[in-house]
């Protein structure tokens, strides 16, 4: 029998407790944290107990209760029952108070979150009134429940004094000699210090992730929350704003550039993933970096913030070398030619960089020479041999993608040298059988090339000392923090950092002439040459930490570069960088039901997006409110249509239009007098509440979520208008003339506030609601001040533009050739019933892709038909064993519904084809 | 969902007289304090119905089903999304040598992870389910031993040849 355990790991407290109280004969052994000791488990379990039959446990709680029957002690069910109660209430929670403690260095926390159980057990205690738990004598329980609680109960000051009979019952059992040494073997009197490389590798405690990221299952304005109850006090507050006007500082200026860090502002850097040169970026890489780094740029403008965005494209790589090749061209002309491709598509999406720029520049050279030579200088490279395939007849190292060969493991004949396509594994490319260039077919061969390595273990420690600060103090995404977190729980393993390549930034080293950075090492200081091609003066914002606040954006793929091996190589410069404050990075975008491919067609691509016709403004918020913000999304073109004519042309646009028509038709334009009553005031506070949470989100850059409250408004204004009448009311007598004027005054100051909180997202049509309101410029840096300040910003007697419509109906047909347009050759990869039926129950809605000719589809005669009956006749008798097998297995309710319908459908045919007259069949179409 | 476990488990047993649970899961007991949890109450039914092998027949084989019943009211129940690939793939590993999960007989372990894991597999497409093999299998067998899945609808977990593509 033999016992594994770890220190610093607070189960193994338990166990070495437990063995030492019962006195039973075992060997120990220490071991590491990530050492796998269970062999079928894929995460590492510690502590493990291997039984003399070969059998391991692995849960602390089974090895001290068979310690205990070893030496004749079976835990009484009582014993049993706190057991269960420690794994299945006591942990969780201990588990949420050692997260916030040790890692997040909240220990005043620590508390509130034990005070559940805490409280529970001290009542229990109280109420036995024995000396252990479970009666006069130790019994198990004491043993486990002890070691669950030493962390937090030894530690002077953590957990507060309140609960008198848990600390009488601690001190006693914590006097024990078992419990003493278990307790110094494992934690070595560091208390919970000694924990947290355990606590690092351990993955978040469920509801603290749950905080991280709340639950954004349905669109944003799809989640409304009941009506608010709106307080007095909030009313008379949110008159005095309104009464205060607008601010007479300064409208928003021109940006100066170079914009330069200044002392007493904040201070923001906003980088967006640089985009790869070589591909035209679609909707996905849109949202996922330049969009949403723009919306928030345009926002911290808005704050009053000192912003710089700075992005620009990934130009070097294996990748750019072979377009190359297939074009003909040089690498530099290829980038020449896509930098300007990309730098047109964000124009058209109004992406607002303070400076594009490239990557393949002077500056580029020199600042990653510099860092690297730092590194070097600093001790954190390390030289390896590594084995390659080399083409002797193209005289060149193969980059993975450019061979292929038959899979080491399931024997396909093309799998890529990175990874096997059909079984998904990942391959080594010297590990391939019948390995062929991808250019000349010739059969590579196996050298070894030298090469340098980045030395990320030596760099672990420091890093994981600024991630703790980094994470704790700045806005991260939960997907950002939970890839990191993985990263340093499987361990850091050297980085090679040079390639045989010659399109790249050349090492200087002499010793690797002809060879060139990997692009990860290159392509993040491209944010620092890019920044450096805009102003000479550029360390002043990379390397100025502490005035400076650095946002990143990306799609989650590119996390671990931005948040662990970028970060090393800056830290192992030792040169006073400024790191990321705040990781932002979403989920994908999937396009429909499918991913976005480029090869097969399938997508919107930036470059198309001008050519459909809908305003880049449209798009921006259709992506914007499908971003991927928590969880994946799907761009769908149906649901586009129905966002536009729903949200923008029924609902914002609907109520800025009417307010603007209702000035022009009954006030002959002029802005009507305010006299506020309850029922005002009160819209002026639910206007002011949605201002603030918008504020809130943005400043947090939850920029889907935010978008819900500026619809939300204009749905309150709807609604305001809708009950008020003042169309009714302009014919009546001079107090109803006067109510028409306040709502109608009150109507368009809330089109002017809107007007402001859509900039970020649409800034031309932002633009065009203030034009048309001939709203004062400085409206615009007025309303989004602290907690959002929503003042009348078109007073009385103030003249208004002239109004039109903001948005146009998006129609059915137009959407409907969009989606046959850009929905690429899908394979009929349905090719059984499934799909005709469900076209059929589609109904009403025209088909976009040609009917498949299947029997069961074919038009319903007049008159019998036997042989068809009897086709249907068999799809009718399996779709209702479908249907049951659905409703036996408790499917979704949906699911059933469409199932029902299809079967319904096919019975009607079924009486068709046998002659008779169909039963009225309801029309439940599934509609998507 | 725990009270219609355990009510599952009495029926299993063969227990006469049905126990009465408050909500809370907690069994009145007639001679001695109410009981709380899951595993221990399911523990104390087992005892009062005189099965004690269902908690396994040698202190090794006892060890290993009250480790199974701790893995399932810990790991099991509350268990991410992204957790559930994991557990499924360790017990499919688990279950490649073994017909139950503590030694070669039935206990209440099995009963009690099949009751954890079929919320899991209700979700699973037969194509994913069939990346876990073993513990489709078990589970199947589990499934369809007499008495043992009472208020669970019975799960296709394995296909043959007798379901052609188009039902999945």
């Amino acid at each position: 029998m033999k016992l594994f355990v770890s220190e610093g790991n607070p189960h193994c407290l338990k166990v070495l407790a437990a063995l030492d109280v019962s006195g039973v004969q075992c060997s120990v052994q220490f071991v590491n944290h990530e050492e796998k000791v269970v062999p079928f488990l894929s995460r590492p379990a510690l502590p493990a107990l291997l039984l003399p039959s070969g059998q391991f446990l692995f849960s602390s709680n089974a090895i001290c209760r068979y310690l205990f029957e070893l030496n004749g002690h079976e835990s009484s069910e009582s014993c049993n029952q706190w057991l269960e109660w420690e794994a299945t209430v006591l942990q969780p929670a201990l588990l949420r108070a050692f997260h916030v403690a040790v890692l997040q260095g909240k220990r005043s926390e620590v508390t509130q979150v034990l005070k559940g159980p805490l409280n529970f057990f001290d009542q229990s205690l109280s109420k036995g009134n024995l000396p252990y738990i479970t009666g006069e004598e130790l019994s198990l329980a004491d043993v486990v429940l002890w070691a669950a609680l030493h962390p937090v109960l030894s530690e002077a000051t953590l957990v507060s004094d309140e609960h008198k009979s848990v600390r009488t019952w601690f001190d006693r059992v914590a006097a024990l000699h078992s419990c003493q040494s278990a307790a110094q073997k494992v934690l070595q009197g560091k208390g919970l210090q000694a924990m947290k490389s355990f606590m690092q590798r351990q993955p978040a405690p469920q509801s603290s992730q749950c905080r991280d990221s709340p639950p954004c299952n349905s669109n944003p304005a799809e989640c409304e929350e009941g009506e608010r109850a709106v307080s007095e006090e909030e009313m008379a507050a949110a008159a005095l704003t309104w009464s205060k006007g607008l601010n007479t500082c300064s409208p928003v200026t021109a940006k100066p550039h170079p914009i330069l860090p200044q002392e007493g502002r904040r201070n923001i850097l906003v980088t967006s993933a640089l985009p790869y040169v070589n591909n035209v970026p679609h909707l996905g890489n849109i949202i996922g970096c330049v969009l949403s780094a723009d919306v928030f740029s345009r926002y911290g403008r808005l704050r009053g913030w000192n912003l710089l965005f700075v992005c620009g494209t990934d130009e070097y790589g294996t990748a750019t070398e072979n377009k190359a090749r297939e074009e003909g061209l040089t690498p530099q002309q290829i980038c020449d030619k896509y930098h300007a491709v990309h730098s047109s598509i964000y124009k058209w999406f109004q992406i607002d960089f303070d400076f594009f720029g490239r990557t393949t520049t002077e500056k580029q050279t020199e600042i990653a020479q510099n860092i690297f030579w730092r590194l070097q200088k600093n001790g954190y490279l390390v030289e390896d041999t590594v084995e390659q395939l080399r083409c002797e007849s193209c005289q060149r190292f193969l980059a993975d993608r450019f061979v292929e060969g038959v899979c080491p493991h399931c024997s396909y004949p093309e799998a890529r040298g990175d990874q096997c396509d059909k079984c998904g594994r990942l391959i080594n490319a010297v590990e391939l059988r019948e390995p062929q260039c991808k250019v000349c077919k010739q059969t590579p061969v196996i050298r070894t090339s030298k090469h340098l390595f980045l030395d990320l273990p030596k760099l672990e420690t420091q890093l994981e000392q600024w991630l703790d600060e980094s994470t704790s103090t700045g806005d991260w995404t939960a997907n950002a923090k939970q890839i990191t977190r993985s990263w340093l729980r499987d361990g850091l393993k050297p980085r090679c950092i040079t390639r045989d390549l010659q399109w790249g930034t050349p090492v200087p080293h002499p010793d690797f002439k002809e060879k060139v950075f990997y692009v990860w090492f290159d392509a993040p200081i491209g944010y620092l040459s890019i920044t450096a091609n805009y102003t000479n003066e550029w360390e002043k914002w990379w390397k100025n930490p502490h005035q400076v606040e650095l946002y990143n954006f990306m799609a989650k793929d590119n996390v671990p570069f931005h948040s662990v091996v970028f970060p090393c190589s800056l830290l192992g410069a030792q040169d006073n960088y400024t790191l990321v404050n705040h990781l932002v990075a979403t989920e994908y975008l999937n396009y429909e039901d499918t991913k976005f491919s480029k090869s097969r067609g399938v997508g919107v691509f930036g470059d198309m997006a001008k050519d459909t016709g809908i305003p880049s403004d449209v798009w921006r918020f259709y992506l914007l409110y499908v971003r991927p913000e928590g969880q994946d999304s799907a761009f769908s073109w149906a649901d586009m249509a129905l966002k536009n004519n729903s949200e923008l042309l029924n609902n914002l646009g609907n109520f800025i239009n009417r307010a603007g028509m209702f000035v022009t038709k009954f006030f002959e334009g002029c802005v009507p007098a305010m006299e506020l009553q309850q029922e005002d005031k009160k819209l002026l506070a639910m206007v002011g509440w949605e201002l603030k949470q918008y504020l809130q989100l943005m400043d947090k850059v939850k920029i889907r979520d935010a978008l819900k409250h500026i619809l939300n408004i204009s749905r309150h204004g709807n609604q305001y208008i809708q009950v008020n009448e003042p169309w009714k009311r302009i014919k009546g007598g001079d107090s109803e003339r006067q109510r028409a004027g306040t709502v109608t005054g009150v109507s368009v100051n809330i089109a002017c506030l809107l007007s402001v909180m859509l900039l970020p997202y649409m800034p031309a049509v932002s633009q065009t609601i203030r034009d048309q309101l001939n709203a004062p410029p400085s409206c615009v840096n007025t309303m989004l001040q602290g907690s959002g300040t929503f003042v009348c910003a078109l007073s009385a007697g103030h003249r208004i533009g002239a109004v039109s419509p903001l948005f146009q109906k998006l129609e059915a047909d137009h959407i409907e050739s969009l989606k046959k347009r850009f929905g690429g050759q899908q394979p009929e990869d349905e090719p059984s019933n499934k799909k005709t039926t469900q076209q059929s129950a589609a109904g009403s809605q025209p088909a976009a892709a040609p009917a498949p000719a299947v029997a069961v589809e074919a038009t319903p005669v007049v008159g019998a038909d036997p042989e068809k009956a009897k086709q249907l006749a068999k799809a009718v008798t399996e779709q209702g064993d479908k249907v049951r097998a659905l409703k036996a297995q408790k499917a979704e309710k949906d699911v059933i519904t469409t199932e029902v319908s299809k079967l319904l459908e096919l019975k009607k045919q079924l009486a068709l084809a046998e002659g008779k007259s169909p039963e009225p069949a309801p029309q439940k179409g599934k509609k998507k | 969902m725990a009270l219609r476990e355990l009510s599952s488990l009495e029926k299993y047993l063969g227990l006469k007289k049905p126990n009465k649970y408050s909500t809370q899961g907690d069994k009145k007991n007639n001679n001695g304090p109410p009981l709380v949890g899951l595993v221990t109450i399911a523990c104390h039914l087992v005892k009062e119905a005189k099965r004690p092998e269902l908690l396994g027949d040698t202190a090794e084989n006892r060890a290993v089903v009250q480790q199974w019943l701790e893995f399932r009211v810990t790991k099991l129940d509350g268990c991410t999304k992204e957790d559930i690939k994991t557990i499924l793939k360790d017990l499919n590993v688990y279950l490649q040598d073994k017909v139950y999960l503590a030694g070669n007989k039935f206990t209440l372990a099995d009963s009690l992870v099949y009751f954890g894991i079929h919320p899991l597999l209700v979700d699973l497409a037969v194509q994913e389910k069939e990346q876990y093999l073993n513990v489709a299998r078990w589970f199947d067998h589990i499934q369809h031993r007499p008495g043992v899945r009472h208020h669970l609808p019975p799960l296709v977990v394995l296909r043959n040849r007798i379901y052609t593509g188009r039902h999945h």
